[in-house]
């Protein structure tokens, strides 16, 4: 039974260097020696990660199913000559685009300037790497929301993907930008980035330089951080979710669709790759949740007891547990833990960040600082605003779960 | 306007790098004289600047931004320098215009550099994407100190050769002499630092128009005070992690910075750190946190900090740190500059050298004091916010 493929847009200097650390992190996972399980079960296993996230070439190569975008080059020659050095796996030789002068931060550059001009361009490497797959299980899009080209350009190609295949999955992985900034219009890209992707995409899977700057510092002990000790933390985190798995109805097949978004909201991770049973949250008062997904790999997996996941207190009066509620399994271990688990949570957890972001871009607004900025590449005061009800509206829902 | 610098450029261990059918040069230049510059020289030359810019343009593949460097004291750099300005707004509208305006101290002999200054700046402020001003005196004033750190020997080891502060030539040796070599090299290692992210590769690159984007809130606010540490190499290469951290610190010092300016004491409305080397994020991460506390920012704008890691140090240190900060500290600069034009223009002195120029009217000076005014009054009222309450602005309320 043929595995669904999914396809990696990876958009700017941030998409371009995470998308390198998750297909590193997929593909040395998927060589690992066994797995803590048998060989057959070990080969399955391979066989559907490959299929998803590589293609095959003649002298065994795999190759990464992946578009790489950015509007200046230096990184995406990084990106091409790291993943060729390491001779395992490669991206395909001519499957990416870039140009030479940026997009200087500006989402409206990005948006407006950057994406018609290079629609064809892009959505045409994009069908190349589509024809390659057997069955398309959809897009996933690495893109960052603080920068111009990730927020601007990946809205844009987002927006492009919806209509061009509006029957595949669009799963975007946006990076939310460290509370004391990396980009003083950080707060403005990021709400029009959210606002836009709200309308053209299906799930967003959101990371906090924060969170993962925090996990290094203090799960990892890591004494000097640096963007690529980061990128590896949200590269294996992702990697615990997408690796093949099977569902809950017990199938001899892996799962066929890796993303696997069965639900209508949008799901958003929270997720951290523990040793050991996934032990439950003691707190009294739980963000309310409209869906978990709890991902088990390893060892005892199948004697793991998931009842605290089904607690009604953690959910949404206008929901039950067991339609929120899932879990996917496998005996195969990822990486080099014994046991791990992974939690994608559609929850309020990320109402106080949204909250505060667009806080921040309210009381920039008010002053209309930077705004010339904007309105110079065609983006108007209208438009802010409209992004700021979407995201009140989406504030205001999340809080009344 | 005149042949000497020029030719001895062309005549210099640099001749190479430079195009010698790419020059414009007259006799008799301009006799500190903004009028003559602008005026004159500004029209007599228009066609030929505007042919050459062309040639060296269709060279680029991107054209991203052009860098104009000039003194504002004088009358070519001031006066033809800001013509220069409207031109390539004309001609090339889309390519950034950065500015790198020398500033003359106070003690200096161009009796009329107030009057060119005044009338440099109402272009700046209307023509150019960004400015950074530096002031003479504060670079012989970091000169002047690490002269004597080195000759205290506080620093250890001699000062290595060719390095931030030394030319070939050995400037420092000269005492008597105005040291313009070795200050013209921090303000060069500036422009390096500036470009360092567009030209080598590191984990958050940045590039010049990102700048523009991040420290230009309104449009006529364009002006950055700039300061660049470490000043002086140092001996040990190893430098302990406390040395880093005095690096950020020296950055918010008075002391570092390229105009005689205290931004740690007034209102920040923007700034940039821009890291060279052996520096990782966190380290970024945790001075900024560090500093913070000290700093004062604009109201919107609490968190406003751009950031850039650059993974190739300059030659011959292993990191290092240009800061660009958007501040109202510049107003006293701009205040000073004002009285000092007063001074002459109340009592006409002077003037008739400029009015006699074609084209140069006394309204020409009124128009450009008044652009001065503008500015200073902007800083004003943002300085005004800062004693002031964080205001409340309240939200959209939505129905659900």
């Amino acid at each position: 039974m043929v595995s669904m493929s999914i396809v990696t847009v990876q958009l700017g200097q941030c998409g371009n260097q995470i998308g390198f650390e998750v297909f590193n992190t997929l593909l040395n996972d998927s060589h690992s020696p066994q797995g803590l399980c048998c060989k057959r079960e070990n080969e399955l296993y391979q066989v559907s990660c490959k299929e998803r996230f590589f293609s095959e070439e003649e002298n065994g190569v795999p190759i990464a199913r992946a578009v790489l975008v950015d509007m200046e080059p230096k990184v995406i020659n990084q990106t091409l000559s790291k993943a060729a050095q390491s001779g395992r796996w490669k991206y395909g030789q001519h499957s990416y685009f870039c140009q030479k002068q940026g997009s200087g931060n500006n989402w409206a550059y990005g948006y407006s300037v950057h994406g018609p001009k290079h629609e064809e361009s892009v959505m045409n490497l994009v069908q190349k790497e589509v024809e390659k797959c057997d069955s398309l299980s959809g897009f996933f899009i690495i893109m960052s929301m603080a920068g111009g080209t990730g927020s601007g350009l990946g809205a844009f190609v987002t927006q492009s993907l919806q209509d061009q295949y509006s029957n595949s999955l669009r799963m975007n992985q946006i990076i939310w930008p460290y509370g004391t900034g990396e980009v003083i219009v950080q707060n403005y890209n990021s709400i029009l980035t959210l606002s836009h992707l709200y309308r053209s995409s299906d799930a967003l899977l959101v990371h906090e330089n924060d969170a993962a700057h925090k996990i290094c510092a203090k799960l990892m002990n890591i004494k000097q951080i640096s963007f690529s000790d980061i990128n590896q933390v949200l590269a294996h985190q992702l990697g615990s979710v997408f690796q093949p798995t099977y569902s809950t109805e017990g199938s001899f097949h892996y799962r066929r669709n890796p993303l696997g978004i069965d639900w209508q909201v949008q799901p958003h991770f929270s997720g951290h790759p523990t040793l050991g049973k996934m032990s439950l949250n003691k707190e009294l008062h739980f963000n309310t949740s409209i869906a978990n997904l709890v991902i088990l790999r390893g060892k005892d997996v199948h004697s793991a007891d998931l009842g605290g996941f089904k607690d009604p207190a953690l959910y949404t009066s206008w929901l039950d547990p067991v339609n929120a509620f899932s879990v996917w399994k496998t005996q195969r271990a990822f990486c080099k833990y014994e046991k791990s688990a992974a939690l994608v949570s559609n929850s309020q957890f990320l109402v106080k960040p949204l909250d505060m972001i667009v806080g921040k871009a309210w009381s920039m607004f008010a002053s209309k600082a930077y705004i010339h900025q904007y309105t110079k590449f065609g983006v108007e005061e209208e438009d802010f605003l409209d992004s700021f009800t979407l995201l009140e509206q989406v504030i205001a829902s999340y809080c009344n779960l | 306007m005149e042949e000497g610098v020029v030719n001895e450029i062309l005549q210099g261990p640099l001749r190479d790098v430079f195009d010698s059918k790419q020059l414009i040069t007259d006799i008799s230049g301009s006799g500190n004289n903004w009028a003559v510059g602008h005026k004159v020289f500004g029209s007599r030359y228009q066609e030929q600047i505007v042919e050459k810019l062309r040639k060296a343009a269709e060279h680029c593949d991107c054209l991203q931004c052009f860098f104009i460097i000039h003194s504002m004291g004088g009358g070519t750099g001031s006066g033809l320098g800001t013509f220069l300005l409207k031109v390539l707004e004309d001609e090339f509208p889309e390519v950034y215009r950065f500015v790198t305006s020398i500033y003359p101290s106070s003690e200096d002999d161009v009796i009329t550099s107030p009057y060119n200054i005044i009338l440099a700046m109402k272009e700046l402020s209307e023509h150019a994407d960004c400015v950074l001003p530096i002031d003479n005196q504060s670079l012989f004033d970091i000169i002047s100190k690490i002269n004597l750190m080195v000759n205290s020997g506080k620093l250890g080891s001699v000062v290595k050769p060719n390095s931030l502060v030394t030319s070939s030539a050995g400037a420092l040796k000269k005492r008597q002499e105005k040291p313009f070599d070795a200050m013209n090299n921090i303000v060069a290692n500036l422009l390096l630092n500036l470009t360092s992210s567009a030209r080598f590769e590191g984990s958050l690159n940045m590039d010049l128009n990102e700048i523009s984007m991040n420290l230009v809130p309104f449009p006529q606010l364009h002006y950055l005070v700039s300061s660049l540490t470490p000043l002086y190499t140092l001996a040990d290469v190893h430098i302990p992690p406390r040395r880093l951290d005095q690096m950020f610190s020296d950055a918010f010092s008075k002391d570092h910075q390229l105009i005689r300016a205290d931004p740690k004491h007034s209102l920040y409305l923007a700034c940039a750190l821009m890291v060279r080397g052996n520096v990782q994020l966190s380290d970024l991460r945790r001075n900024i946190e560090r500093l913070k506390p000290s700093l004062q920012f604009v109201s919107w704008n609490q968190e406003g900090w751009k950031t850039s890691l650059c993974a190739v140090p300059p030659v011959g240190h292993s990191h290092s740190l240009l800061a660009l900060a958007n501040n109202t500290c510049v107003k006293p600069t701009f205040i000073e500059l004002r009285e000092r034009f007063m001074r002459l223009y109340k009592k006409k002195a002077h003037l008739h050298h400029y009015l006699r120029v074609e084209g140069m009217e006394e309204s020409c000076f009124t128009q450009a004091l008044s652009s001065l005014s503008t500015l200073i009054e902007e800083y004003d009222q943002l300085d005004a916010t800062k004693s002031m309450p964080m205001p409340d602005v309240p939200r959209l309320s939505i129905a659900v």
